[in-house]
């Protein structure tokens, strides 16, 4: 029985988040009005990582061979796919949702229950999508920069995204509750696992900077820019935001 | 040593043939192709390429890497673009230290990631123009992760790269915050910025 938590999520909530989250209100390209706010959540996080998060990463990229840990964050993937399909539907994203779906048919049998990942070798690359894509085709701004206790680095729009990506899985409906926290204790395998491989360019970038916050701000905004393909030359001025060449144009002033 | 000592006389020869060609061509300009952005990229790309695979140790490859930074990339415009406004009232000699400072900042920097590069390769795909630049568009594949796109970004006006985007991340974007955190640190001093790259 899938039943479709969104709905129950009080719509008048939704339309004033979504009001909020058109309102321009930039500096500099940089729309982030909350930056005390953030640079606290964002100095919490750095102090969560290396109390917690880090010794923890190291310890289970020391331990766990580097084969079955990537086979954990292969199932982790996996799972996360019906999800991304979800998402394919709302975009109307059809060739999407099809690639996704054969993606997931071929990693869950071939790939062992998602262990393994065939389908990237047939040309069934992995095509992440999510509810904050879905609402920037709906055409909803991006909104405010915000971090996010513990997960860190996030807009107004993506950050009810998650939310919702979290009320539409359909993982999470088909599986009863010890189920679905196995899929949880999967995806912070994964972030472990991401975690400890990328150690040296994660703390280079948060801990060796002049100003990690301001580092962390620009990666974010800047890589989710270019996943959700701005469109080059596209007028993105109403919320605020250049187009990614025109840094280039005062260049030699 | 001598690394800097021929790098200087390449860069030397390249500035006496480049004022021999304006001196022809008076009201040409500098008038740049596509093709020629792309040809500047592939041998960017092919110097990096073998340096990456080169067997040298770290320090020697921050040598190399610096050499070909010289040789393509813009460098004193990139320098007065990540320093901003202040660069306007540092002197010439001022701007020519933090250059050559920052150069070599950046070279060890990202020279420092090399070691993931090692056994990688990068591919040139495209090149489109955009208004003044012209993007080159590339594949990073490395061993053991997906490939990710990169690309070069090239000025129409002198010819030579600007930035380099990896996955959308702009590092002359990432500089500028880096460089300007760090100016604020030493109260908008270019001297004791320049020194802190050191």
């Amino acid at each position: 029985m899938i039943k479709f938590n969104l709905f129950r999520l009080s719509p008048v909530l939704i339309v004033a988040f979504l009001a909020g989250c058109s309102a321009p209100n930039s500096t500099g390209g940089i729309n982030d009005p909350y930056e005390e706010t953030n640079r606290s959540w964002h100095d919490t996080n750095v102090a969560l990582d290396r109390a917690v998060i880090k010794p923890v990463s190291t310890a289970y990229g020391t331990v766990v061979p580097d084969p079955l840990r990537k086979g954990l964050a292969n199932v982790s993937d996996t799972l996360s796919i019906p999800g991304t399909v979800v998402n394919d539907v709302l975009q109307v994203q059809l060739g999407d949702a099809v690639h996704n779906t054969a993606r997931f048919l071929v990693n869950a049998t071939v790939g062992i229950a998602g262990l393994f990942d065939p389908a990237t070798s047939i040309g069934l690359e992995p095509r992440d999508s999510d509810f904050g894509e879905t609402l920037h085709r709906w055409g909803v701004g991006e909104g405010a920069y915000v971090v996010l206790p513990v997960y860190g680095p996030s807009t107004e729009r993506d950050a009810l995204g998650l939310v919702v990506d979290i009320a539409l899985d359909p993982i999470g409906h088909v599986f009863g509750t010890p189920e679905s926290s196995y899929k949880t204790g999967l995806k912070v395998a994964k972030l472990a696992d991401t975690r400890y491989r990328y150690s040296d360019l994660y703390e280079s970038l948060v801990y060796d900077s002049a100003d990690g916050y301001a580092q962390m701000r620009l990666t974010y905004l800047d890589n989710r820019h270019y996943a959700l393909g701005t469109p080059i030359g596209a007028s993105d001025s109403a919320e605020g935001q250049a187009t990614p060449y025109d840094i280039y144009e005062d260049f030699y002033e | 040593m001598s690394n800097f000592a021929r790098n200087f006389g390449l860069s030397r020869r390249a500035l006496i043939t480049s004022m021999a060609a304006v001196a022809a061509f008076p009201t040409a300009g500098f008038a740049f192709s596509e093709s020629q952005a792309e040809a500047l990229i592939d041998k960017v790309v092919s110097d990096i390429n073998a340096i990456i695979n080169s067997g040298k140790s770290e320090a020697a490859m921050y040598v190399d890497f610096e050499r070909t930074l010289v040789r393509y990339a813009d460098m004193p415009n990139i320098s007065r673009s990540v320093v901003g406004p202040p660069a306007r009232s540092a002197s010439a000699a001022q701007m020519a230290a933090f250059t050559k400072a920052f150069q070599t900042y950046i070279a060890r920097k990202y020279g420092s990631r090399f070691r993931e590069f090692i056994g990688g390769k990068i591919e040139v795909n495209t090149t489109q123009k955009i208004n003044s630049i012209y993007d080159v568009r590339c594949t990073a594949i490395l061993k053991g992760e997906p490939p990710f796109a990169i690309s070069f970004i090239v000025a129409d006006k002198s010819g030579k790269f600007i930035d380099l985007t990896i996955e959308g991340i702009s590092l002359l974007k990432s500089e500028r915050a880096e460089i300007g955190a760090m100016l604020d640190k030493v109260g908008g001093n270019i001297d004791k910025l320049t020194a802190s790259l050191a």
